[in-house]
């Protein structure tokens, strides 16, 4: 085996992802006491040009085919497959998101290699990497560590400062061809979300609701809040899945990431998708009945408390 | 079209989680099982799909583990309109996703499918989502946060939506065979009455399969731990007059919430 650190890179519309670059720059940090180099994998077609900016690996490899010009999940774990086999790195660190999660576990499955999931923090050390990795809503973290010594880690997006991995650099690529196909899987479009009648990223109030809300007629009892405090309302996903609000008002993984002046969290329980949306706002508030509840982990100032009860009386005493 | 949704139960989080003695597990003696959110909307869109005319079976697996009520789960899977459940596996405590794929993708080789639904993850899946897991070793197709599946008349594909970061959504024309990790269903899960439920427990037939020894997670866990919650958190407290009034406070330090017009 090699010391090496792969990471396996997320491109979108020409430019790599984000959590590409926070993966990289942990890889980079990490790679010494690997005792191997930070190594980007990048899959597409026609994608050398990118590989320019993935100046924080000391490597990239560019596995590059027809097959592999939009992102599918048979195509990947067909390239992938054969090249972590042969090549055998330390560590193949994943972005824990739609394609990551087939990509690092099919991986897992294919190739015996243990896969630790939702991981915020990685370390080396004299017995090998330590992955801290979060359960159960983020109510759990639980430090692990490949039996073997290897290993697959999906890592939260926002784990990792992405300005670690944007650094410049000249990588060694070698580009190949990809060891097999399969197409069982067809990728047809990329659809995107419909501009929404509030952009939610450019607001800098937001109220933002959770299930804690009880009743759809109670959102009206948020709008006001956001009235009165010249904001606008926001999610968490079991809203917008219900049809509570639009989709283009849901904060989180799967949502917006906003990073408004105040961000009001009402009835939110602060699981891990939704805190990576809003994590980076400059003041949290949060009210929740539940006192164990991971929102007051991000939160500055905290309630415990019924959001039915506060939100009026708060909208009563801003004049709303 | 056959259909093979696979469940399981997870703690039920409106209870306190407890750390074990060994500081590196959860202390199940006393906590509640619920099924697992996603595993329910996978069975939901089962459910839809079969009745929107393209007719087949639902089959309902579920993995056997002395710490939840797997037969509660399985009569509310009948109850809600599934045509087949089986339990897979006697666990004495819940497996890891690695050996519950094992158990699912043995059980699987007995029962006749042309897509599989599973929840896209669980609260517990610290070594990885079941889904793909099975996927592989069955060396099947398999998406994640599959937010739509449209079925195709002539049964040989489906077309699935992944979602990403941003509400942006790939879709993808996916051959069957399959699995599909179900991040949310069209409907809210239908409700079944408790009293239907208790009633199939007694009379429905619940199949078993045993599972073979699995292959284990591969991680070795060092410690468990219920991260400090609040600790950054300024707490406030007091009536709610006195909550009202601290949060204008806070608020109007900043500016925000004082130019309403009176």
């Amino acid at each position: 085996m090699s010391g090496d650190i792969f990471v396996i890179a997320e491109h979108r519309d020409g430019a790599i992802l984000d959590t590409t670059y926070e993966l990289l720059g942990r890889a980079r940090a990490l790679a010494g006491q690997a005792g191997g180099e930070a190594v980007a994998v990048l899959l597409g077609s026609g994608v050398a040009g990118l590989a320019g900016s993935l100046g924080a690996a000391a490597r990239v490899i560019v596995v590059d085919g027809p097959g592999l010009a939009s992102f599918s999940p048979t195509a990947y774990q067909a390239a992938l497959v054969p090249l972590v086999r042969e090549r055998q790195p330390a560590l193949v660190l994943v972005a824990n998101g739609g394609s990551g999660m087939d990509v690092a576990a099919g991986l897992s499955a294919a190739l015996d290699l243990p896969l630790a999931a939702y991981a915020i923090d990685l370390t080396i050390d004299g017995n090998g990497p330590l992955v801290t990795c979060q359960l159960y809503a983020g109510k759990i973290q639980a430090k692990v560590r490949f039996a073997g010594g290897r290993g697959i880690v999906t890592a939260v997006a926002g784990s990792f400062p992405a300005e670690a991995g944007m650094s410049s650099g000249s990588p060694a690529i070698e580009t190949i061809a990809p060891a097999a196909t399969d197409d069982r899987i067809r990728f047809v479009d990329l659809l995107r979300p419909e501009a929404g009648d509030v952009d939610i990223t450019r607001e800098s109030v937001l109220v933002s609701v959770g299930r804690g809300i009880g009743e759809q007629e109670n959102i009206e009892l948020v709008e006001a809040l956001a009235s009165a405090l010249g904001g606008a309302v926001s999610s968490s996903r079991p809203i917008a899945d219900l049809g509570w609000l639009p989709r283009t008002r849901q904060v989180g993984k799967s949502g917006l990431k906003v990073k408004p002046r105040v961000y009001l969290a009402l009835g939110i329980s602060g699981a891990p998708e939704h805190l990576e949306g809003m994590r980076g706002a400059e003041l949290i508030i949060a009210v929740n009945s539940d006192a164990r509840a991971p929102i007051f982990s991000v939160a500055h100032y905290g309630v415990v408390a019924d959001l039915l009860d506060v939100v009026p009386a708060l909208t009563a005493r801003l004049g709303g | 079209m056959d259909y093979v949704v696979l469940l399981k139960q997870v703690p039920d989080l409106a209870e306190e989680l407890e750390i074990d003695a060994d500081g590196t597990g959860l202390d199940r003696e006393w906590l509640p099982f619920v099924a697992s959110e996603w595993d329910e909307y996978a069975l939901e869109e089962a459910l839809l799909l079969r009745d929107q005319g393209h007719g087949g079976t639902v089959t309902c697996l579920a993995l056997g583990v002395a710490t939840g009520e797997v037969d509660e789960l399985l009569a509310t899977c009948l109850a809600r309109g599934a045509d087949r459940v089986v339990k897979v596996g006697a666990f004495e405590a819940p497996p890891d996703s690695h050996t519950a794929a094992a158990a699912f993708a043995g059980a699987l080789a007995h029962i006749h499918y042309d897509l599989i639904l599973t929840g896209v993850q669980a609260i517990d899946d610290l070594d990885g989502q079941v889904g793909p897991l099975v996927a592989t070793r069955l060396d099947l197709p398999h998406v994640s946060v599959v937010t739509h599946i449209g079925l195709a008349h002539h049964h040989t594909t489906v077309t699935a939506h992944q979602e990403y970061a941003g509400g942006i959504v790939a879709e993808f024309e996916v051959q069957l065979p399959a699995v599909l990790g179900v991040q949310t269903s069209r409907e809210t899960p239908r409700y079944a009455p408790v009293s239907r439920i208790r009633q199939l427990m007694k009379t429905a037939t619940i199949e078993a399969m045993a599972a073979g020894g699995g292959p284990g997670s591969g991680l070795v866990i060092e410690a468990m731990a219920i991260p400090e919650t609040g600790s950054s958190a300024e707490m406030i407290s007091g009536n709610t007059q006195a909550i009202a009034e601290r949060i204008a406070a806070i608020l109007a330090e900043r500016g925000i919430g004082t130019a309403v017009a009176r």
